[in-house]
């Protein structure tokens, strides 16, 4: 298989499913992927499917509403829940009283638990509604975690087999036609270099392809960059050698320092050959940031490192015809 | 600090460990279980949802597993067979399912109907699609292990949920969803009687049935057909479970790490404890950054710039240059998780906050646990923790 992947090839399709193990970073990444999107000129939509703050937290806004609020800059955001998703869909079929009456006695849950996935495909026939009218360039949606992507992207087919006839069953074969086409959905998969999202990663990607839906790339969070390694002693002497003094307490914190972080780094590199041997899929890594509690300069930093690891990862890949000529390494 | 912890651990007798996914929530529920009965006492784990390496050193990977305890063996635990007397540890793996299908076995009225309800879609979808049904059924398996008194300590862990205390609440919820009270308004002229509503719920029910398909809906009437003889059972069971969680020998434990969504959740899960009069033991912090020395980030960025500036005179400033700039980093994240802690601090006191640093590698065996156990019980200070962290110099 060829990887391949430029910036226009990432959001080649409109619908963009970011997905990953609760902690690592799913909900930043989604923004990660807005921002870089809308910097080059694209409408953004992202989609909070679980009445979580993460994304308006991260761009310092209020929380979401089901109507769509600008973020930033062609970034537009907005929740669909599942609640709201099932009584717009009897709204939407001229049984505005049944829903009403859904909610006054309570029987959404029935509703949930007669028919399980029905809350996931009517919030993901409102992501194909969106998509359908074609107000937004890309949708990103920050899907329910790890465990609970597999069965929210799956609850199509169930439901297909579930409900014979009917509107459900119409809008569970619409939303499977859109989750099944490359060319209109993906799913970005992020973890951690460690071995237990290491494992979810796979198995998920594993799941999706049975699933025939398209992964497009993993992105691989919390990375840390190696450091000289050296020990108290070469550390004494350079800085003699640099002309300054320097505590032997301090001497053993950088040694310690350094160490600490090429083991992690070690560590970190035995996860990631681990990814690449059982996906043939662009792996891109994003840094671990010190400094920022991932408000928006936090963003904004991941994004430019998302960017150049998408011309590096270009300049590396394995291309069929042209050889690397402009001598970028890693 | 670690004494309070040394005290939970001998003293306790149910200890619900809460907090957001992806903290080390199972590890930590292990690791307490496993401390419990090196100090000899029968201490089981119910874990939910554990990485496949961890439940594989919890002998919890085989398939026919069901949801009983299932002793690990000592050898495992303590390799050293230091134990004081008669210590154990069990641990169990919740399925939601198994442990609802027993509660409807032990209230059912007869196995006619037993076999009706296990039967019925509607109820096989109840475990895997009512969201709250996981964290009823975690509550239930506690009752169940301390009502059996063949543990002195029960530690569980909590399913990973949208409102973390949704477990609190759980076995309300469920009780009312049981009860179908709307439900049977609506199905009252199937089972005779109150036929006033007749007509505007058959219009009701055939509209849903239109759109949702009517096989669903047969099922939903028979399911809460059945099951009325046995809600009775069901309330007061979960009643049980409630004044359980609610005694004052229930303990919950926050576990979190520094990460700013992990640490809001577990000061939310805090207020909400402290509101509700639930007792805290304490709050365990995972996967800090090592705080590698005493002196100040900013005089450690100070010298990273003043070696960044040289760092094209020789070999030594560029590798000064280097070094200060990866400790500079550390101790400011080390900083700042610090300074994160203290609200969690003031909202667990007098509990204590214990802070663990990252370990170099993943928990996910006995050898691990007992290194994250020596960590949290040693007496040591937080930079002679640092120390001992095996790869870490």
């Amino acid at each position: 298989m060829r990887l391949v992947m430029d910036l226009s090839a990432f959001f080649e399709s409109r619908v963009c499913i970011v997905s990953g193990k609760g902690g690592v970073g799913k909900t930043t990444l989604s923004a990660v992927l807005a921002v870089m999107a809308a910097s080059s000129g694209q409408q953004v939509l992202l989609v909070d499917v679980e009445g979580k703050s993460g994304l308006s937290n991260a761009f310092g806004a209020n929380p979401l509403e089901y109507e769509a609020v600008t973020l930033s800059q062609g970034v537009f955001a907005r929740n669909i829940t599942a609640e709201q998703a099932l009584l717009e869909f009897f709204q939407d079929h001229n049984l505005n009283w049944v829903s009403k009456r859904l909610q006054s006695m309570n029987l959404v849950d029935v509703i949930a638990t007669a028919a399980p996935g029905i809350k996931d495909i009517l919030v993901l026939g409102k992501v194909k509604q969106i998509e359908r009218r074609g107000t937004y360039d890309l949708i990103i949606v920050d899907a329910p975690a790890a465990g609970h992507t597999l069965t929210f992207l799956n609850s199509a087919a169930g439901l297909i087999d579930a409900v014979r006839v009917g509107p459900v069953r119409t809008q569970a074969r619409d939303v499977q036609e859109m989750l099944t086409d490359p060319s209109r959905t993906q799913v970005i998969l992020t973890t951690l270099p460690e071995e237990t999202p290491v494992n979810e990663t796979v198995e998920t990607a594993e799941a999706l392809v049975d699933l025939k839906i398209k992964v497009g790339a993993v992105l691989v969070n919390g990375w840390y960059s190696p450091c000289p390694a050296a020990t108290v002693d070469e550390i004494r002497a350079a800085a003699v050698t640099a002309g300054t003094v320097m505590p032997d307490e301090e001497a053993q914190a950088l040694a310690d320092a350094s160490s600490f972080v090429n083991m992690r780094h070690r560590l970190q590199q035995t996860q990631l050959a681990r990814l690449e041997d059982m996906l043939a899929l662009p792996i891109l890594q994003l840094p671990f940031l010190f400094t920022a509690d991932l408000g928006r300069p936090g963003i904004d930093t991941l994004t430019k490192a998302l960017e150049t690891a998408i011309t590096d990862f270009e300049t590396e890949a394995p291309a069929v015809t042209l050889p690397s000529s402009d001598g970028k390494t890693a | 600090m670690s004494t309070a912890f040394v005290e939970i651990v001998e003293n306790s007798t149910t200890l619900v460990c809460c907090g957001s996914g992806g903290v080390g929530k199972t590890t930590t529920a292990a690791v307490i279980a496993m401390a419990a009965a090196r100090k000899g006492r029968n201490s089981v784990v119910v874990t939910i949802d554990p990485a496949r390496r961890l439940a594989h050193a919890l002998g919890l990977d085989t398939s026919d597993l069901g949801d009983d305890p299932r002793a690990i063996d000592p050898a495992l635990w303590d390799p050293e067979n230091k134990r004081v007397e008669n210590g154990s540890m069990s641990a169990v793996m919740l399925n939601a399912k198994s442990t609802f299908d027993s509660l409807v076995e032990k209230y059912a009225n007869n196995p006619a109907q037993v076999g009706r309800i296990l039967d019925n879609t509607f109820y096989k979808n109840i475990s895997a699609a009512l969201s709250g049904t996981q964290e009823y059924m975690a509550m239930e398996k506690l009752y169940e292990l301390h009502e059996s008194g063949a543990y002195d300590l029960v530690v569980i862990d909590t399913p990973p949920s949208r409102n973390a205390l949704d477990f609190l609440d759980a076995p309300n919820r469920m009780t009312k969803f049981l009860e179908g009270r709307a439900f049977r308004v609506l199905t009252a002229p199937a089972r005779g009687g109150m036929r006033l509503v007749t007509r505007a719920a058959r219009v009701f029910l055939r509209t849903t049935a239109r759109v949702l398909g009517s096989e669903v809906l047969d099922d939903i009437v028979e399911f809460f057909g059945v099951f009325e003889g046995m809600y009775e059972g069901f309330h007061h069971r979960a009643a049980h479970v409630r004044d359980l969680l609610a005694h004052e020998s229930t303990l919950f434990m926050l576990i979190a790490s520094p990460r700013r969504d992990a640490l809001e959740e577990a000061e939310f899960f805090a207020e909400q404890l402290r509101e509700k009069n639930f007792p805290i033991a304490g709050a365990i912090v995972n996967r800090l950054h090592p705080h590698f020395t005493e002196s100040l980030a900013q005089a450690t960025r100070l010298r990273s710039e003043t070696f960044t500036e040289r760092a094209n005179e020789n070999e030594a400033t560029t590798l000064l240059a280097e070094l200060y700039a990866n400790l500079a980093s550390f101790q400011e994240v080390a900083q700042k998780e610090r300074d994160h802690l203290v609200r969690l601090e003031e909202l667990v006191s007098p509990g204590p906050v214990e802070k663990i640093p990252f370990l170099g590698e993943d928990v996910h065996d006995f050898s691990t646990l007992r290194l994250l156990e020596d960590t949290l019980f040693s007496k040591d200070t937080e930079a002679d923790k640092i120390a001992a962290i095996p790869h870490a110099q």
